[in-house]
């Protein structure tokens, strides 16, 4: 605790001023498994993306849809819910 | 230059906040409230005041509203009594937690059960650790003055907390006094409008009472704890600026006649009157006695208080509430507290009197300081005594 | 080819813009931050968000992280509607007085979850839709107080259970039905109010748009699966939302102006066994109980369908 801001450091009521300062959380250590993606199968359709609930999917430049390790939790929502079949989950560590 | 006039307290009040230009109330009738929000009602209605009131449908939304409105740099006022400032109680200290610059009145009521609508002092002395800003007024005029003041202390960049104004209900509350009601143009250059820190605003979006794990919960305590006491200084300098304006002089603790007297009363809002008349009986039959009424009461005036019974050998404390069961009266404890430190000290005895809408009378301030002479001779007999109560 | 055609996914056209951030401490699959983040796609950058205590605020709130991108303000569990009451009446006062730095519309949003709407919240929704604010209000409804652990609340439905209204030996889990929110949100007269799933993204979107264009209180109902809670498999929140529409246990309806309008009648609709069947809250019912829960789900189902073609 000894390096933690002292109570004068502190904003006001504690408000926050930075937002989305939670992308510096590491979410995806929470992982077990992550999503892979099998881009030769995917037709760039965006439902992976719309049901993310953790925003952790994001369109590259070519218009696909990559995952953020950041951030992903490993749900398996995205894989399920591909129509394609374009996206699997495999073991971390693998 | 102010008018002159005659006015029912409630009325004088509305008429401070309108001149103060509240720009949002959210308040839920009450008595013995009502006659401010009735008043403010009608001053909206007919856009004497332009505001915004949120007619809220209990006490609890109210002080949320406030918070609403406060978040996005509004000026913003309530009031409400007894049973209403027990149901805000939680958003009492979240307002204050927040820092959020809300202002109320308090018509001071008794608590139930049983249920009273009369006045005593039980409803705010529940409310002493909430973390707002307290003043007790005494008379009508301090209660127009000290309205004035409160958004000036409260939206102070060093102070950032909520403020009470508390009135005796019905005793001041209900009654018709004389009053110097300040102009608009002279209370806009003592108050101008409220400058907010942070608000709620999608150019700068800040996110306003997240949660606080045990690491942190200390020190924004700590924040708060210090702004409240800082805040001293900054009421000091509003009752200066307030008196250069307005000709009225305040001091956290008022005196009467308590530098050579041997006992002193101690007692907040409006009943101190009828002690300063028994006060002059008895000084008249050569009694040394005197009066210590805190008018500042959150940040507690530590050295006021111990300054202004200096000297004396006993304090008869009159509250008009009582700790159930605790160690008397909130005002006697509190004094106690602060008196404890010092090598010589008066004996502090408690009174209770004036529940639930009970008169305090003269005779009954003959029979406190009687006692207290008593209590010098002989020493303690009971923890605290109720006055007054058939047995 | 392929590029052409994937131009008109309508995922693809609608805004990337994240206003709940990733990194927010939701559970693996959680459906009710799935919910927001759909909506504040919608809402965008001008709008205030006044959020009850519960999942959704302690997820995205925790010192000094956030995960909000727009301005966002808890204040206790039970009044999000009061203070959003409270900056909606601030800023309207303030605009007029011309010390409020935002030129423009702001969208005022209160967000709350069932708990905070159905319970403890109500009074303060009663009061916020009476007096007519322009603000709208989204119950992300998971069926339970999940945030504190998972106990009942009352929009918790009938047979499932929870901590506090555990399945046991003298005990199905929950007695009472579930109380119908939508229902007494419109008898408040207010101009519009829609049930909502985000396993139906477009749809979620349509009515937050036009709850939020529209003038007055608007409410939205937004079923929220939540894998913890409900003890389903952390991948199937989205297919839980579409099995409870699919089933006709929460219905996808809008209510404007006192006109009830169904968004899709379904003919062979899945059973309640189905839906069921994935999650771990009802696994303790016998046949005679679901039957209960369908014939209340068919009755239910058939006075909407009746009400919106008396309505249409």
């Amino acid at each position: 605790m000894a390096d933690q801001p002292t109570w004068k450091e502190y904003p006001v009521a504690a408000t926050i001023h930075e937002p989305g300062s939670a992308t510096g959380q590491n979410t995806g250590d929470w992982r077990s498994e992550r999503p892979v993606r099998k881009q030769e199968l995917c037709d760039k359709c965006g439902i992976c993306w719309i049901f993310c609930p953790d925003a952790a999917l994001f369109m590259n430049e070519e218009g696909y849809y990559e995952v953020d390790l950041y951030h992903c939790k490993g749900c398996g929502i995205c894989v399920r819910e591909c129509g394609k079949n374009a996206i699997v989950m495999v073991e971390e560590g693998e | 230059m102010g008018e002159r006039i005659g006015l029912e307290v409630s009325l004088a009040v509305s008429e401070a906040v309108k001149l103060a230009r509240a720009d949002a109330i959210a308040a839920y009738p009450i008595t013995p409230q009502t006659h401010i929000v009735e008043e403010l009602a009608q001053m909206v209605a007919d856009d004497d005041l332009d505001a915004e009131f949120i007619m809220v449908e209990s006490e609890h939304s109210a002080m949320s509203a406030c918070c609403g409105t406060a978040a996005v740099g509004a000026r913003t006022y309530t009031a409400t009594s007894s049973q209403g400032l027990a149901l805000m109680h939680e958003m009492l200290f979240i307002a204050a937690g927040l820092r959020l610059p809300i202002c109320m009145t308090i018509a001071n009521r008794a608590l139930s059960a049983p249920l009273s609508i009369w006045g005593d002092q039980s409803d705010v002395m529940a409310e002493r650790d909430c973390g707002w800003i307290q003043l007790f007024a005494e008379t009508g005029q301090e209660a127009f003055d000290l309205t004035l003041c409160s958004f000036k202390i409260a939206e102070d960049k060093r102070v950032l907390t909520p403020t009470i104004v508390n009135i005796d209900g019905f005793t001041l509350s209900h009654v018709v006094e004389p009053f110097e009601l300040e102009s608009q143009e002279d209370v806009d250059a003592f108050l101008p409008a409220y400058e907010p820190q942070t608000i709620l605003d999608p150019a700068h979006p800040v996110t306003i009472g997240p949660v606080g794990f045990p690491e942190i919960y200390t020190e924004i305590k700590k924040q708060q704890d210090m702004a409240v006491i800082g805040a001293y200084d900054v009421v000091l300098e509003v009752f200066a600026e307030f008196e250069k304006k307005f000709g009225r002089a305040y001091k956290p603790v008022e005196s009467y006649r308590a530098e050579d007297a041997d006992i002193i009363i101690n007692i907040a809002g409006a009943v101190a009157g009828t002690a300063r008349i028994a006060v002059d009986r008895m000084r008249d039959e050569g009694k040394k006695v005197g009066i210590v009424r805190p008018r500042l009461w959150r940040p507690y005036p530590f050295e006021d208080m111990r300054a202004a019974v200096k000297g004396a050998k006993g304090v008869a404390v009159v509250d008009r509430a009582l700790s159930v069961g605790g160690p008397g009266g909130p005002i006697a404890s509190e004094l106690r507290s602060c008196l404890y430190p010092l090598a010589e000290k008066p004996v502090v005895l408690s009174f209770i009197a004036g529940l639930g809408g009970r008169d305090i009378t003269i005779e009954d301030f003959y029979t406190m300081v009687r006692e207290t002479e008593e209590v010098l001779e002989t020493g303690y007999t009971d923890e605290y005594k109720m006055i007054g109560v058939r047995e | 080819m392929a590029e052409n055609k994937s131009a008109e996914f309508i995922p693809r056209l609608l805004p990337p813009r994240e206003l709940v951030a990733e990194g927010h401490r939701g559970c693996q699959g959680c459906g009710e931050a799935l919910a927001l983040r759909q909506v504040f796609k919608v809402a965008g950058p001008n709008t205030i968000v006044c959020s009850a205590t519960g999942c959704m605020e302690i997820i995205t709130s925790p010192y000094p992280e956030t995960a909000w991108r727009i301005p966002w303000i808890h204040v206790a569990f039970e009044n999000a509607a009061a203070v959003a009451s409270g900056v909606e009446a601030g800023i309207k006062i303030l605009k007029k007085k011309g010390r409020y730095p935002h030129d423009g519309k702001i969208n005022v949003i209160a967000i709350a979850g069932d708990g905070g709407t159905a319970d403890i919240g109500l009074q303060a929704l009663s009061g916020a839709l009476e007096r007519g604010h322009n603000f709208t209000y989204v119950c992300t409804d998971n069926e339970a107080y999940m945030n504190t652990g998972i106990q009942r609340s009352s929009a918790t439905p009938y047979g499932a259970s929870t901590t506090t209204s555990p399945k046991g030996k003298d005990s199905i889990g929950q007695t009472t039905q579930k109380k119908n929110l939508p229902k007494i949100v419109a008898a408040h007269d207010i101009p519009y109010l829609a049930t909502a799933c985000p396993s139906y993204p477009l749809d979620l979107m349509n009515k937050t748009r036009k709850a939020l264009d529209i003038e007055g209180p608007t409410y939205l109902h937004v079923l929220s699966p939540c894998p913890t809670g409900w003890r389903h498999d952390i991948d199937m929140a989205v297919e839980m939302g579409r099995l409870a529409v699919e089933s006709g246990v929460f219905p996808l309806y809008e209510v404007e102006n006192g006109k009830l309008k169904m968004n899709m009648v379904i003919e062979n609709r899945k059973s309640v066994a189905e839906y069921m069947k994935p999650q771990g809250r009802f696994r303790h019912l016998k046949p005679e109980e679901i039957e209960k829960v369908q014939e209340r789900v068919d009755e239910h189902y058939a006075e909407l369908v009746e009400r919106a073609e008396c309505d249409a």
